[in-house]
């Protein structure tokens, strides 16, 4: 489907082409750049250029579109102008699994380059919101086909729909030392536990799990994900002493710049030592950012498991909560199959269509929640007990019916 | 006749060690600490010794396949072909050579990508699709990018900042974008209700699922020309689009009441304060492509002025934590209005219940 010609003979686009100025690298020439040799690009360029003018998207949703034995992976996107740019009426986006923290190598790139420059339009997001390589645009018939290279050179296509997302992670233990378990590998093997249920959408709606090695939470996944997996540690902030004189000689001001934005003041600093109340540390990274030299998570690592992130479609925006404080690094893969499995039961059995797991937490309570999936309540779950009086008692015994 | 190729399914993504750099292998796991050399660098010291260096670059997200082959091709140059992305969408090369450190940033620059990104700086723009591929964008993400990134470039290649700036673009309340959690945050909003197309619906849509979809229960069942549809109770809409996305004839882009709203002091580390929600700044700005100069103005405003009133570590909601939105809003010169004030599902969360204030 590539077109040959060296001149794009690409459409005039004199407001696409004031984002061509300024310093920060530009779309509009990545846009420009495959138009040399697609079609499609050449359209979307044209199709873009009209939505500068007229202040209005052009895109339709929808349409049942997909490689075979999958109900997910490629978004149906159609233009509404389509008469008018003709080469992107159809122009589907293919999502296709990352590999874990978004590690490469130049030939899996030029082999994922080679393929769609074949069968698409030659653009790409590196990488989408939910972490897949979106490959942007292309026609029903290229779906398949466009499958079938990337599985030969090893690469399957993401979650889409009412399926479990493509999970994803940070660099955790590749390059980082405040990995308090391997995300990598955790994130991997959940994303090979779950094919079925990436590929082919079983649930009320999406379902997103991401992998977080530390409190830092560089994947948003508090934020982003219905399940949270945020490392942490039980034991001891591990200090070097040495590493934290040099820090303070080298300037760090020891009691204004870590003990006085400790949220639970639980450090002291005598100019000499720098003394931690453990007990009180509430694992939030602070002091072991600013001094990555002197300090590090304890040995005894492992993660919080909490639930329920989301955007705000459609009762407004969450955050996940705390549903297990801690499990142990090495009992991670194994809990969590047991829980995954629990929750998908009891939202399969009561959610509502297009409810995600938090919404269907906040309508049942978090307490009929965790009946449902088996789980006893405690305190870490909550920033307080209640502060109405209206509770629901269960029956009592003895009790007249 | 030839045998067809046996068709490959459920394989999955590469295995998560595959791609991965000799020393990073090496040294999995047993990393010690890192330093930052000079914004956009950074060394991983291992256990063992070793060294990694990574050479972070901005992106504009949306590339070419000629653009990823030229990555593909500095990583050979530089780093035996071993580079990653982040989840901000820039590009990192992970080198075992520090002396090739200084040509790789001469070559990224001239090419037009800036080192960057790390530590205090801003790092790049986390975002959406908008216009470019998107059904129900109130706004294009990549345009807006770009143009804050040109006004902000400078903070991008120096970390002097209080702190690190997440900032996030979502053309619309669906917010694919972790808009929800950043320390600024521009949203595309559209201000009408739905267009219902009557003759549209009944060929395309499913009515129960169309009214189930809607959050406020704005949309009621309706019988026009003797047929299902549905019709749209305006005061009820809050405008998210959710209609859309499940029935293409509720269509809600309008040139002249489309638009942005800006967000600030959200964030997702647990760094000192809990993780939080950012919260509106400016309820409506003009959409202006190409060079939406409102929003660019906003934005540095906001930036300078946490620049120049926060103090170190202070992420822009810690700062505004710190000083009172009151002064927020008066260092900024931002209109305070009744959309300021929440009346939505759990508006009472927000409204001040104490008898603290700053005079």
């Amino acid at each position: 489907m590539a077109n040959t010609d060296d001149d794009c003979q690409c459409p005039r686009t004199p407001l696409l082409d004031e984002l061509e100025n300024g310093p920060w690298p530009s779309f509009v020439k990545e846009i420009k750049a495959s138009a040399q040799t697609s079609k499609s690009a050449k359209d979307l360029l044209g199709q873009l250029e009209l939505s500068y003018e007229e202040k209005k998207g052009h895109w339709k949703h929808g349409g049942l579109v997909g490689v075979l034995g999958y109900g997910g992976g490629v978004i149906g996107r159609y233009s509404d102008v389509g008469e008018q740019f003709p080469n992107v009426a159809h122009f589907h986006t293919l999502r296709v699994n990352h590999p874990a923290g978004w590690f490469y190598t130049s030939d899996a790139l030029r082999s994922i380059c080679d393929i769609w420059e074949r069968h698409g339009s030659g653009l790409t997001n590196m990488h989408g919101s939910t972490g897949d390589i979106i490959l942007l645009g292309t026609t029903t018939p290229e779906l398949e086909p466009t499958f079938q290279e990337l599985a030969q050179a090893g690469f399957d296509l993401g979650g889409s729909g009412s399926s479990l997302r493509t999970p994803s992670c940070c660099v955790g233990m590749a390059r980082c030392e405040w990995a308090c378990y391997d995300a990598m590998k955790l994130c991997y093997d959940l994303t090979m536990a779950y094919q079925d249920e990436m590929h082919r959408p079983p649930f009320p709606y999406k379902f997103k799990i991401k992998c977080s090695a530390c409190p830092n939470d560089c994947v948003a996944s508090i934020a982003r994900s219905d399940l949270s997996i945020i490392g942490t540690w039980r034991d001891d902030i591990q200090v070097d002493d040495a590493e934290v004189t040099a820090a303070a000689d080298g300037g760090l001001s020891i009691q204004k710049h870590v003990c006085d934005l400790c949220p639970t003041r639980c450090m002291e600093w005598d100019g000499q030592k720098l003394a931690i109340d453990n007990r009180n540390c509430v694992r939030c990274m602070h002091c072991i950012n600013v001094m990555p030299k002197a300090l590090a998570p304890g040995k005894d690592r492992g993660a919080v498991i909490m639930i329920g992130g989301k955007a705000p479609i459609m009762q407004g925006a969450l955050l996940s909560s705390v549903l297990i404080p801690f499990v142990a690094a090495s009992e991670l893969m194994e809990t969590l199959q047991e829980l995954i499995r629990r929750i998908w039961d009891f939202w399969d059995e009561y959610g509502n269509n297009r409810e995600r797991v938090g919404e269907l937490v906040q309508r049942v309570g978090l307490p009929a929640f965790l009946d449902g999936i088996g789980l006893e309540p405690v305190p870490e779950m909550v920033s307080a007990p209640r502060d109405n009086p209206y509770i629901y008692f269960q029956a009592q015994k003895g009790a007249k019916s | 006749m030839s045998t067809a190729p046996k068709r490959i399914t459920d394989i999955g993504p590469p295995r998560y060690d595959k791609y991965l750099h000799p020393v990073i292998l090496k040294n999995y796991g047993q990393w010690k600490f890192h330093e930052n050399i000079s914004p956009g660098v950074y060394c991983h010291v291992a256990e063992s010794g070793d060294r990694i260096y990574t050479v972070r670059a901005g992106s504009p997200r949306l590339l070419s396949v000629q653009t990823l082959r030229t990555f593909a091709d500095l990583a050979d140059k530089y780093c035996g072909g071993y580079l990653r992305f982040t989840s901000r969408n820039n590009v990192e090369f992970l080198l075992d050579e520090p002396c090739k450190i200084e040509p790789l940033k001469q070559e990224l620059n001239a090419l037009g990508f800036p080192v960057g990104g790390t530590n205090n700086a801003i790092s790049n723009i986390v975002h959406t699709q908008g216009w470019v591929h998107c059904h129900s964008s109130a706004t294009d993400a990549s345009g807006l990018v770009k143009c804050v990134m040109d006004a902000v470039y400078e903070r991008f290649t120096h970390e002097d900042l209080p702190a690190k700036v997440r900032i996030a673009v979502a053309c619309c309340l669906n917010m694919c974008g972790a808009v929800h959690c950043s320390d600024i945050a521009i949203l595309g909003v559209h201000r009408l209700p739905p267009k219902v197309q009557k003759d549209m619906i009944r060929r395309v849509c499913e009515v129960p699922t169309l009214i189930a979809s809607c959050p406020t229960g704005a949309i009621r069942p309706a019988t026009v020309d003797g047929k299902p549809s549905v019709t749209v109770v305006d005061d009820q809409c809050m405008y998210c689009g959710n209609c859309y996305t499940v029935c293409p004839a509720m269509p809600m882009n309008d040139a002249e009441n489309d638009g942005l709203s800006i967000w600030v002091g959200g964030k997702v580390s647990n760094a000192r304060t809990a993780p939080k929600f950012s919260k509106l700044a400016i309820p409506f700005l003009p959409n202006n492509p190409p060079r939406w100069p409102e929003v660019v103005e906003a934005v540095v405003k906001i930036v300078d002025v946490y620049a120049a009133n926060a103090r170190r570590y202070e992420r822009v909601g810690e700062w505004i934590d710190r000083i009172g939105w009151p002064r927020f809003f008066k260092l900024t010169g931002f209109e305070f209005t009744r959309y300021h004030i929440d009346d939505f599902k759990h508006a009472g969360l927000t409204y001040a219940r104490s008898a603290h204030v700053r005079y």
